[in-house]
């Protein structure tokens, strides 16, 4: 299972958060601080998962993360997760903002919030993760599965 | 506040006109929709901090004048909903405006609708009280014959939901597993799904449903289910070997690209699909070779197809050789998944060459060799930069850790412990180094050597067993005596010379150990006198930087030198100091030295040398005082009541209202629902680690359960002190083992070698003395599992613990004042031990109505009860000696047979209670029948195998299928190479549990050859329920308060009693005969009673009765243990 979903850009500043385990506001800042701290340690040319340890939930957890320019896409997981698989569903998340926005940049996580991608990007989420490991996923996010059927729903504004 | 009315009459012209407002506030005339961008424009805009909090301040005050007023319509209350979830994002309270978010998720449209859930989603959590409002919006819309509707709310219950709602939905919920929609059914199966993960209870009838959703003809309700089962099947295997064929199938069908092309991912099939599946082969294919044999096929297919183009086909491939070497082995599979493991090490991608040092983690149990083959690969990356690849090689090397190569292995981990900083880090593999040092050290000075690193590192952070642990093992000592001493006079030099050098902190931790080690065993050295020693210890006395419950080690170290020491004067300072201390623990300890060291003949026999393991004996009872108490007594003092009952008579007069709600169950886990029952005392929280805690538990004396060695006259000593034994060793010379290291490293002949190859050479010598002891034909000994001769530090045959656990425990007690804040752990065991000794005699000081007295002695006697799945009609086995009616009426004329061998299974279970016969097969030419005997240590299967045909059978050999949460043993004598004719045997198995579950099979098969013809083999299964394992806890009510305290998983609910038993006598005795409950004590209308889960985990149970309804409130030490016993407790209630 997915414990969190964390974006943040290379300054620590978080971009997108989602925790699927109720942490207080403190804690989560932590969290994310120390993720952060973690992950810029690394070079580009290391291998892409950590042994989270303290962070969330003790030694069955790890964190998989992908460094894309300014952005880094961090997902916590325990065990019961394939690292490659978490590996290539960032890259299907990445691919789908891309899709999205066209080109997606960090900008566009901060400015185009109201567009209905960004502010249903952690309920989305949600979704993806549910289903994840399905293989429709990537079908799922392209097409949305409620806008088939309620055309500007994505449309939130 | 004027502008935002202002502000909010001016919009609304301009929303009914559908116009702008010509001269409006700029924010009202904005269109809503773009209102959001304004704010999210504005604060991009803005420079400090500051500003923005004051922006957001102003944006939430107008948003809750807006959400307020009667006068906003539903549109504009979704627009103000989304700019409210943007400003909780940013971390500002919007708490006002949730219950608004549950309106508009009750009254809305499609889309107004679904933005409340998504508002609702973002601003709750799981256990939010507004959340119950929600409930009735889901229902509805669960009932609603628009699809979007049902979708968002299935959505929504997958993501939050109150526990307690459940039932409400439930119904409805899986009703839509039929609907016609796939989308429908999916969403449903997840939320079913989530169910399972917050109260799998819950959903424990609907398991049938879940395999219509496996069978169902859309790929993606199959494959949510899929989650369903992995996680079902991971807590109990044996339940759906049957479904192994359906997996492999489905596997089948995903790699051989049956799919749509719509779940192909970079032209792979399903990757995620398929890994999850190898997972769920992987946990049913486990040591169990029958359902492995199904599944070898398929792997083979997937290993073949996974090409290497990809990523995520890599991904499926390390879950193939995963599930290859977890199953029944086959050694062609083994073969092409070893080679498989090859291409991720050797691969330059490092994520592929982690997974490839993973993947050698498990193998290298079953296959040693294979990590020769990569050896080379494995020393380049110790040398890694990345500290995770590194970390991962060396907890491969702890695998392959033996006694040759333990120096050179746990160097490298000391290496790495040096450089890295994270506390996690540090604590893992702290522990490790001292797991290793202890089963495999070379020789004394590594050993403490090595401890000495690991104390100096670890300090503060490791886990308490290892020091625990290292002290016990220089205390037990083993086997040889005179190597006992030589190691605690090495470990005593090596303290003294650290603690010479001056400027340096040690961890605390290690200061105590030192100080332990001290105490005890300075006596062993020659060249320094006690006098110097305690000098030493008194320096660091003073130390500042010291915490106080180290000084506490470090007084009972002077305290236990002081008998020793020919003059005291720094005795003599210290407890001048000491008795004034500010911190009482410290005080208290001096003052006991203080008075300990004016009477030395006391002292002496007190603190004896070595005897630390050595038993001292106390009266419990504290007879000595009996005369003062009767006098006191006689001169009108009030008789001691226990802290609980104080409490009790207290909380009974303050007892007006009861202000808990009745009909929700709530069930909390962890420390916040500490509280306790009204019956029982709140003393204080004896769990915990601080050093606090642990200094108050020992400055009051435990003395239960002790036995009289104290008597009036003072101690009564048993043994004399052994100093003839004695042998001083010649001190062994302090060179550091790492050096020694070095020098075979690099011993080599630099003439012979070219220098562009020392480099090589290097690797390959540490590779040489890394992997030495790994080959085939040498004894590997892998993980610890088997204790060969190898083993240093093997511990002396535990005659101690078998004394029966509670003499080493309280020794650790007497002592504790004087030496150390024992582990609190210990202290958990030891009221255990304790209480069941004590039972008899507590019992009777507590009054109990007469009936309740019957009903206890009920429990003691054997009580045959018919569990489900005994055939009613069966008379009991044993309920006199007529043995002939017992036997399945067709074969009676095995009966006689079945007499004798069963004479002496009947003197053992006469004693316990037993369950009826049950026949689980047979054929026309035998048949096996089982019952279970419910031991007080385990459960005893017998199962009896019957000849009924007229010819001998040979070979009869009965096997049980190991399951995952069961650990059986075979009694001995039951093997039977032939059976007589009409004849009856049986076969023993003692089964325990090794972890909660409410019903588990036991399944295998029997087979046996009729006068060597064709082999016959016969399948059966039996179940197994929890109430197997469940066992009376005699204990009195103070320990139950104690134990009450201590436990930190509790579970609270009401139950509805039917009307027969809705007095609290009869509900008593209902559980008390159903659970096997032991009823501890009854007070007023409430009761308590307690148990243990085999082998022993107790749990404990409070309960209450108001008018109809019980209030039950269970806790345990083991966190799923309540649950079970709750819903047990609810079968029971309802259904007599």
């Amino acid at each position: 299972m997915i414990q969190a979903i964390l974006v943040f850009n290379n300054h620590g500043k978080p971009r997108l958060v989602r925790f699927y385990q109720r942490f207080p506001e403190e804690i989560q800042q932590q969290i994310v601080r120390e993720t952060f701290h973690l992950v810029l340690k690394r070079d580009d040319n290391i291998c892409n998962f950590l042994e989270g340890g303290s962070l969330i939930g003790g030694s069955d957890y790890k964190l998989i993360y992908r460094h894309y320019a300014t952005l880094y896409f961090v997902f916590c997981v325990d065990s019961s997760e394939s690292e490659l698989g978490i590996l290539d569903l960032i890259q299907v998340f990445v691919e789908t903002l891309d899709k999205c926005f066209e080109n997606v940049c960090e900008l566009d996580l901060i400015f185009h919030m109201d567009k209905g991608g960004l502010s249903a990007a952690p309920a989305r989420a949600v979704s993806a993760v549910k289903n994840i490991n399905l293989p429709e996923m990537p079908r799922n996010i392209n097409i949305g599965d409620l806008s088939i059927k309620v055309p500007n729903l994505s449309q939130f504004v | 506040m004027s502008d935002i009315v202002e502000k909010t009459l001016t919009a609304l012209p301009g929303l009914f006109l559908q116009t702008p407002g010509a001269g409006g506030p700029a924010a009202a005339r904005a269109p809503f929709s773009s209102r959001l961008g304004g704010l999210i424009r504005g604060i991009t805009a803005l420079t400090s901090k500051h500003e923005e909090e004051k922006l957001i301040q102003q944006e939430l005050s107008n948003l809750k004048a807006a959400v307020s007023a009667p006068t906003t319509t539903l549109k504009m209350m979704k627009e103000c909903m989304v700019r409210l979830i943007y400003c909780e994002m940013l971390g500002y309270d919007a708490s006002f405006g949730y219950i608004h978010a549950i309106k508009l998720a009750q009254q809305g449209n499609l889309l107004e609708k679904r933005v409340g859930y998504l508002a609702v989603s973002l601003f709750l959590h799981e256990s939010h009280e507004l959340l119950l409002l929600l409930v009735n919006t889901v229902v509805k819309d669960l009932q609603s014959t628009n699809l979007v509707e049902v979708c968002m709310a299935l959505t929504i219950v997958s993501q939050i939901f109150p526990q307690e709602m459940i039932p409400a939905v439930l119904p409805l919920i899986e009703d839509k597993l039929q609907h016609s929609k796939e989308i429908i059914r999916r969403k449903a199966v997840l939320a079913l799904y989530k169910f399972h993960l917050i109260a799998p209870n819950q959903v424990q009838h609907i398991h049938v449903k879940f395999r219509k959703a496996l069978c169902d003809r859309d790929v993606g309700v199959m494959a949510a289910s899929l989650h369903i089962y992995h996680r079902m099947i991971k807590e109990n295997s044996s339940g759906y070997k049957d479904l192994t064929g359906s997996f492999v199938t489905i596997l089948k069908q995903v790699v051989g690209g049956k799919l749509p092309v719509d779940f192909n991912y970079h032209s792979v099939p399903a990757p995620w699909l398929q890994i999850q599946l190898l997972r769920i082969l992987r946990l049913l294919g486990k040591d169990d070779q029958r359902t492995s044999e199904l599944m070898y096929d398929v792997l083979d297919e997937s290993l073949r197809r996974a090409e290497l183009n990809h990523n995520v086909t890599y991904a499926i491939l390390f879950e193939c050789v995963h599930t290859v070497y977890s199953i029944y082995p086959k050694s062609e599979l083994l073969e092409k998944a070893a080679k498989c493991i090859g291409k991720f090490v050797l691969s330059p991608k490092i994520n592929l060459k982690y997974l490839g040092l993973k993947a050698l983690t498990y193998v290298i149990q079953q296959d040693p060799t294979l990590a020769l083959q990569h050896q080379m690969t494995i020393i380049e990356c110790l040398d890694h930069p990345d500290p995770i690849i590194k970390r991962e090689t060396l907890e491969l090397l702890y695998r392959i850790t033996n006694a040759q190569n333990i120096t050179v292995i746990v160097q490298k981990m000391l290496e790495y412990l040096h450089q890295s900083k994270e506390e996690y880090i540090i604590v893992n593999l702290v522990g490790k180094i001292a797991e290793l040092a202890e089963k495999y050290a070379p020789d004394n000075a590594w050993f403490i050597q090595t401890m000495n690193a690991v104390f100096s590192v670890g300090g503060d952070v490791m886990h308490p067993d290892i020091p625990n642990n290292f002290l016990r093992l220089l205390a037990e000592g083993f086997d040889d005596e005179t190597e006992n001493q030589q190691l605690r006079l090495y470990a005593v030099q090596s303290y003294l010379t650290l603690l010479d050098v001056e400027n340096v902190f040690y961890p605390q931790r290690f200061l105590q150990v030192m100080s332990w080690v001290l105490g005890e065993y300075s006596y062993l050295i020659d060249k320094e006198t006690p006098e110097e020693v305690i000098t030493k210890l008194y320096k660091l006395l003073m130390n500042d930087s010291i915490s106080s419950e180290t000084k506490a080690w470090l007084i009972a170290a002077v305290t236990k030198l002081t008998p020793q020491a020919q003059s005291s004067n720094i005795v003599e300072r210290l407890i001048q100091e000491f008795t004034v201390s500010l911190d009482t623990c410290l005080r208290q300890h001096a003052f006991e030295l203080k008075h300990l060291h004016e009477n030395a003949e006391l002292m002496k026999s007190l603190l004896p040398v070595n005897k630390s393991c050595e038993d001292m004996v106390v009266d419990a009872s504290l007879s000595f005082l009996d005369s003062h108490v009767a006098e006191e007594l006689s001169q009108g003092a009030a008789p001691y009541k226990p802290h609980h009952q104080r409490q009790e008579e207290k909380l009974s007069q303050e007892k007006v209202l009861n202000f808990e709600p009745y009909g929700l169950s709530s069930s909390s886990s962890g420390f916040t629902g500490r509280q306790s029952p009204a019956g029982i005392s709140l003393g204080s929280d004896i769990s915990g680690n601080s050093a606090e805690t642990g200094l108050k538990e020992t400055s009051s004396l435990k003395l239960e359960g002790i036995q009289k060695l104290w008597g009036k006259e003072g101690y009564l000593p048993k043994k004399e002190s052994k100093t003839g034994e004695e042998t001083e060793a010649p001190p062994i010379p302090q060179e550091s083992v790492i050096e020694n290291v070095d020098q075979t490293i690099t011993k080599k002949d630099p003439s012979q070698l070219l220098t562009q190859s020392k480099e090589e050479k290097e690797k390959q010598l540490l590779a040489s003395s890394l992997f030495v002891g790994l080959g085939s034909e040498s004894t590997v000994n892998l993980l610890g599992k088997a204790d060969t001769t190898s083993h240093k530090f093997r511990r002396k045959s535990k005659v101690k613990e078998t004394k029966s656990g509670e003499t080493a425990i309280a020794h650790n007690m007497t002592r504790s004042s004087f030496s150390s804040p024992t582990n609190v752990t210990y202290e958990e065991d030891y009221y255990l031990d304790n209480l069941r000794d004590r039972r008899d005699k507590e019992l009777n000081d507590f009054t109990l109505s007469a009936e309740l007295l019957d009903s206890e002695s009920l429990t003691d006697l054997p009580l045959v009860e018919k569990l489900s799945n005994c055939r009613p009609s069966t008379p009991s086995l044993f309920a006199d000696d007529n043995m002939e009616v017992f036997h399945p009426p067709q074969s009676t004329t095995a009966s006689l047979a079945n007499e004798i061998s069963l004479a002496s299974l009947l003197e053992e279970t006469t004693e316990h209670m037993h369950s009826d016969l049950m026949e689980v097969c047979n054929n026309d030419t035998m048949s096996l029948s089982s019952y279970k005997i419910w031991k007080d240590d385990c459960l005893l299967m017998v199962w009896l195998v019957s000849n009924k045909s007229g010819l001998e059978l040979e070979g009869v050999n009965l096997e049980i299928a190991p399951a995952e949460n069961f650990k059986i043993t075979e009694q001995p004598g039951c093997c039977l190479p032939i059976t007589e004719a009409e004849n009856t045997k049986n076969f023993q198995y003692r089964v325990q549990m090794e972890k909660p579950f409410t019903e588990g099979t036991l399944s295998g098969f029997i087979n046996y050859q009729v006068m060597n013809t064709h082999a016959v083999q016969l399948e059966f299964s039996v179940n197994l329920s929890l109430l197997d394992f469940i066992r009376p806890l005699n204990i009195s009510t103070e320990d139950f308060g104690k134990l009450w305290l201590s436990f930190a998983n509790d579970v609270k609910q009401n139950v509805k009693m039917s009307e027969s038993q809705a007095a609290l006598p009869s509900a008593l005795k209902t559980l008390q005969q159903k659970l096997r409950l032991h009823v501890v004590d009854i007070i007023g209308s409430e009761g308590l009673l307690a148990c243990q889960l085999l082998p022993s985990i107790p749990c404990l149970l409070h309960f209450r009765v108001h008018g109809d309804v019980l209030v039950l409130w269970f806790r345990s030490s083991c966190s799923t243990l309540p649950d079970y016993l709750l819903y047990q407790c609810q079968k029971v209630m309802e259904g007599s």
